[in-house]
């Protein structure tokens, strides 16, 4: 399982890279190893608003469908439309392809986040 | 009469290889007071030859439609059905094989399958078809809660021209309150595209357009209530006669977002109301929504061409709560059926038998009129018409008596079906015989 | 390769004749305004009567059905399909009605289907039922339908929430989403079975009702039913049977004595009628009396002695389906149940739990079997102890299945064990198919540890070998173009 350093990671397996005050938002290694081949990815809209938590889209496998929530809140400034005719990017390279941008409204919620050394623990302890 | 292989020396055999003494042993996880200590009150099993006799028996108790001429249509039609069909139909590895879980021993229904979807999608010149839902009235009631789950919006206009009994399953879909229903009220039989326009706003999901409609006509606004209906972002849904789509224009021409109908006239036969076929196509747009089992062309291992059900992340098996539809089995077997027709009458023949059924009802108008009938609506038609009569229901029992399965009754009016089985004798008859009643 | 038909099309072949027409020349008309008509013939395939029947009679022969041999398809209840039944359905004095016929017309169909919500009613326990759901997940909709409109009829408006097990058939969820029911999910215990504690902390006056499949989808009796239908009960709540699984009981015991309200039947799983490929299937729904207003309309009635259609119901949900559900299955399952009566639907029952015992305990030195106890009708095993030995998993084992002439199991449901493989032999199997196919399972376990890649390659023997779904779902083609 591989994990990026320099990143932040939710609970849910999603990554936020950081980008000034832009957050680059996209699912784990893990993430894409437990859903298998990604068939499917439903992109938010441009400049629609979240709040830490909410479902900004959702990922289609063979056999699973798995909601993306967004670790923080924001309003999205670019989504990654090469995924929708390449959804098995995220299986080749989960940490190149971001699923959506979002221009953080509270970057204190970055604080709440794992880095990669916890969360690389964090996923030994979900195999178990 | 009973199926069970075992002899009961074999069952024995079985019982106390797993160490057990009697059959009750295998139910004592079941609290006795649940237990039926009784024999279940129905009666005795019957030998083959006795339940031939039985259900011929009742069988013969129906007027069937192969003794009388059928004028009755109405959503369900006497359409004739090829040898073929009928024939193929008995093959067992279809009829009593599963839903095609395994591509790997499933091509040849898959396959089918496939090929029907692609002549859904020709006769209505739509993107994609699903496999089949369960009839005409649900595959309405699909469609009106796919509309409502892409537009997230909860209005379904819903016109007096629609088959009332679509509308009313549809009704009752609406029971979850994730949609709400509004009628439309129709002059003349048809659709006024300003009572549309009077009526959509920005919560409208969808209009339901029935074309050729409940009363048999063309909804000759059709163009005009498109425009309405696509002005407003919402969607247009029709309900077609698969049958009229041999002449009359696709309705992807006239701008539907979603087709549905009732496929039963495409080789199976009326069996008293079911089991019966809901088609059901759509866009590329709302094909990832669409309700239902879809097959895809895919590759094995080896490259070779292969069938598998696909966009499985829809459905209720992987998406559970979420999935916008719950349907599991669907009606694979009639849309067999309906492929295997489609494939015997082909192109020429799917045009052939819809120009037959309206030159027949256009030469019953011409009979009806010169006995002196007056139509109830002056529109054009496809192959069903109402003819206005005093008493329905009078009229219909003397139908009866003179040896004819009547119309559909109206308020004031008998509603007629002509499908390419009449002829113009059993016309005659029928103008005659109505005539003979109505002058009384 | 097969060919598409439209592969096979020649222009201006033909399988297709009409009468002779008998419109007098002069009167042959087409009076649809031109703007009503298609431009464009629809591509459908030109082919000649013999090369129609060959094209299907070769994919038929990509088919595989119960007729073809063993199908251990768990929670389907795929059993044999009586010939008889195809016969009568067939009769034209069923197959040749029309719905909206004059009711006189019609008495054997009506009768036919009273007498059918009859014995439904006899073999269930419950009060009425209805024929018109057309496959189970409509019976459940239905069923659900009739919870909400029983709570809407009391005014007691706040029943929002659907309680359904973890190991829940999808259907069951699904169908309470579409009836705007939020799903609370309730956990299976250790023994598999619904978890009470759970469950008490789950009811309070916003519970609309319990879903609940018995025998479950794990093929275990739940134990505790009464306990679950007092705890359901006096929450307020109703209790949905889904009869999927009905063939591990009928005879024994009923749900309307078990404390469910509500229940639908699969006739094509129960009752013998075939399966089609996906259908049609038939889901009738039956009530405790104080329900029945809630029923689709029309509902049969008998008076003196005819049968009549009564739309005049006024608390009924409506309609379900455009007529009366699926008659033709009905007739099938009707000449089913009369053919084994009242002492062979018990028998038929007691097979099917012999037969799945019998396979369980024939298994359990090679497979995992996670709640390995007497089961019902069919039983849930593991391949969790081949994957991590070898890494063959619940697919590749159902692959190998296909090499070996069976049809597989139900894979990965229920949700609950990991890498299951749900068996369901049915009572129509004989001991001598059963031993077979154990032996091929057994043989599996073996070729699993000696050469897992051999069966990491299954199948070899189908028409085609394994294929590539996500290819067919990243970029769908789901229909033939001619371009290609
Ligand atoms: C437990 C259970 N519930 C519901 C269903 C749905 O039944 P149907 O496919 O007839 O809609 C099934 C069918 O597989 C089932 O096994």
């Amino acid at each position: 399982m591989k994990v990026k350093a320099d990143y932040y990671y939710s609970e849910e397996h999603e990554w936020v890279r950081v980008e000034g005050d832009l957050a680059y938002i996209g699912i784990t290694d893990y993430a894409q190893h437990h859903l298998g081949n990604t068939v499917f990815v439903e992109l938010p809209e441009n400049e629609s608003e979240f709040a830490a938590g909410e479902v900004i889209g959702v990922i289609e496998s063979v056999k699973a469908v798995a909601d993306m929530h967004t670790p923080v809140s924001g309003t999205v400034t670019a989504i990654n439309e090469e995924l929708e005719d390449s959804p098995e990017l995220l299986n080749e390279d989960p940490y190149g392809h971001y699923i959506a941008v979002l221009k953080m409204t509270n970057p204190e919620e970055l604080k709440a986040l794992m880095n990669s050394e916890q969360y690389a623990a964090f996923c030994e302890q979900q195999e178990e | 009469m009973n199926y069970v292989p075992n002899p009961p020396w074999v069952v024995q055999q079985m019982l106390e290889s797993m160490g057990l003494a009697s059959v009750e042993d295998l139910f004592r996880d079941i609290p006795e007071e649940l237990k039926l200590k009784r024999e279940l009150n129905l009666a005795a099993p019957l030998a083959e030859l006795e339940l031939r006799r039985e259900l011929s028996a009742l069988a013969a108790k129906n007027l069937n439609v192969d003794t009388y001429p059928c004028f009755l249509g109405a959503g369900a039609y006497d359409h004739y059905i090829p040898a073929v069909v009928e024939q193929m139909l008995l093959r067992s590895e279809f009829y009593t094989a599963y839903t095609p879980y395994q591509p790997e021993i499933s091509q040849g229904i898959l396959q089918a399958i496939f090929e029907y979807q692609t002549m859904i999608c020709n006769l209505t010149g739509m993107d994609v078809a699903n496999a089949s839902v369960y009839d005409g009235g649900s595959a309405l009631a699909e469609a009106c809660s796919l509309a409502c789950d892409v537009t997230r919006r909860k209005k379904i206009l819903v016109p007096e021209t629609v088959n009332p009994r679509y509308s009313e399953v549809v009704r009752t879909y609406a029971l979850g309150e994730k949609m709400e229903v509004i009628p439309v009220s129709c002059q003349e039989g048809v659709v006024d595209a300003g009572a549309i326009a009077a009526l959509i706003d920005d919560q409208t999901a969808a209009v339901v357009i029935q074309h050729p409609n409940f009363y048999g006509n063309l909804e000759v606004e059709l163009e005009k209530i498109g425009q309405a209906i696509h002005a407003h972002k919402s969607l247009l849904v029709m309900a077609v006669d698969p049958i009229s789509l041999g002449i009359l224009k696709p309705p992807a021409a006239w701008g539907a977002d979603i087709v549905v109908g009732e496929g039963q006239s495409l080789g199976n036969s009326l069996s008293f109301g079911g089991p019966y076929l809901g088609f059901f196509a759509t866009t590329q747009k709302l094909m990832r929504k669409i309700p239902g089992r879809l097959v895809g062309e895919t590759v094995d291992l080896d490259g070779k061409r292969a069938f598998v059900l696909t966009l499985q992340a829809r459905e209720q098996h992987i998406r559970r709560e979420r999935a916008s539809s719950n349907i599991c089995s669907n009606e694979a077997l009639c849309a067999l059926a309906a492929t295997i027709y489609l494939t015997v009458v082909g192109k020429q023949g799917i045009k052939a038998v819809a120009k037959r059924c309206h030159q027949l009802a256009c030469y019953a108008k011409q009979q009806f009129v010169k006995a002196g009938f007056k139509l109830k609506y002056n529109q054009p038609f496809f192959k069903e018409f109402a003819v206005a009569v005093n008493d329905p229901q009078a009229a219909n029992a003397a139908l009866l008596q003179a040896g004819i399965i009547g119309g559909y009754e109206l308020n004031d009016a008998l509603l007629f079906a002509f499908t390419e089985k009449r002829t113009c004798a059993e016309i005659d008859r029928l103008v005659a015989a109505l005539g003979g009643m109505e002058r009384e | 390769m097969s060919k598409l038909s439209f592969e096979k099309s020649v222009a201006g072949a033909s399988a297709f004749s009409l009468p002779r027409c008998d419109i007098p020349p002069e009167a042959v008309t087409v009076e649809i305004p031109q703007n009503f008509l298609r431009e464009e013939d629809p591509l459908l395939p030109e082919l000649s009567e013999v090369e129609v029947v060959r094209h299907f009679t070769e994919l038929s022969g990509r088919a595989y059905g119960v007729d073809n041999g063993f199908y251990p398809l768990g929670s389907c209840t795929m059993k044999y399909n009586p010939k008889i039944n195809e016969w009568a359905a067939r009769l034209p004095g069923f197959a040749n009605i029309h719905p909206l016929q004059p009711q006189d017309t019609v008495q054997g169909a009506l009768q036919l289907m009273y007498e059918l919500e009859e014995m439904l009613c006899e073999i269930t326990g419950m009060d009425s039922f209805s024929l018109q759901p057309a496959a189970g997940a409509h019976g459940e909709m239905t069923g659900a339908m009739i919870i909400k409109a029983y709570h809407n009829s009391r005014q007691d408006y706040k029943r929002k929430k659907m309680i359904v097990p973890d190991s829940s058939h999808g259907t069951n969820p699904a169908t309470a989403n579409m009836l705007g029911f939020e799903i609370v999910q309730v956990k299976s215990d250790e023994r598999g079975l619904v978890d009470l504690a759970d469950l008490r902390s789950l009811v309070n006056d916003e519970i609309a009702g319990l879903m609940l499949t018995n025998p479950n989808t794990l093929g275990l009796f739940e134990e505790d039913i009464q306990q679950i239908a007092e705890i359901i009960h006096a929450a307020g709540g109703l209790l949905y049977y889904d009869g999927a699984n009905a063939n591990a009981i009928m005879g024994i015991t009923r749900p309307g004595d078990m404390g469910f309200d509500i229940c639908h039947l699969n006739l094509h799983k129960t009752f013998g009628t075939p399966h089609g490929g996906g259908g049609p299937g038939s889901g009738p729904v039956g009530v405790k009396s104080f329900l029945a207003d809630f029923l689709p309309v029309p509902v049969i009635e008998k008076q003196g002695s005819k049968y009549i259609l009564n739309y005049n119901r006024p608390l009924s949900i409506g309609k379900v389906h455009s007529f009366y559900g699926n008659f033709g299955v009905a007739v099938k399952a009707y000449t089913y149940i009369k053919a084994l009566g009242k002492t062979g639907l018990k028998e038929a029952c007691e097979n099917a739990v012999l037969n799945a015992n019998y396979l369980r305990t024939k298994l359990t030195d090679h497979y995992d079997i996670p709640y390995n106890r007497l089961c019902k009708h069919e039983f849930v095993a593991s391949a969790r102890k081949q994957k991590k030995e070898s890494g063959v998993t619940a697919l590749d084992v159902a692959k190998s299945l296909i090499d070996r002439g069976y049809h597989p199991p139900t894979i990965y449901f229920p949700l609950i064990v990991e890498e299951a493989l749900m068996i369901e032999p049915t009572e129509t199997e004989t001991k001598e198919r059963l031993d077979e196919f154990v032996e091929a399972m057994l043989a599996i376990d073996r070729e699993a540890r000696q050469s897992p890649d051999k069966i990491k390659a299954a199948p070899q023997q189908a028409v085609i070998r394994r294929v590539d779904e996500a290819r067919a779902a990243r970029r769908p083609v789901l229909k033939w173009s001619p371009e290609k």
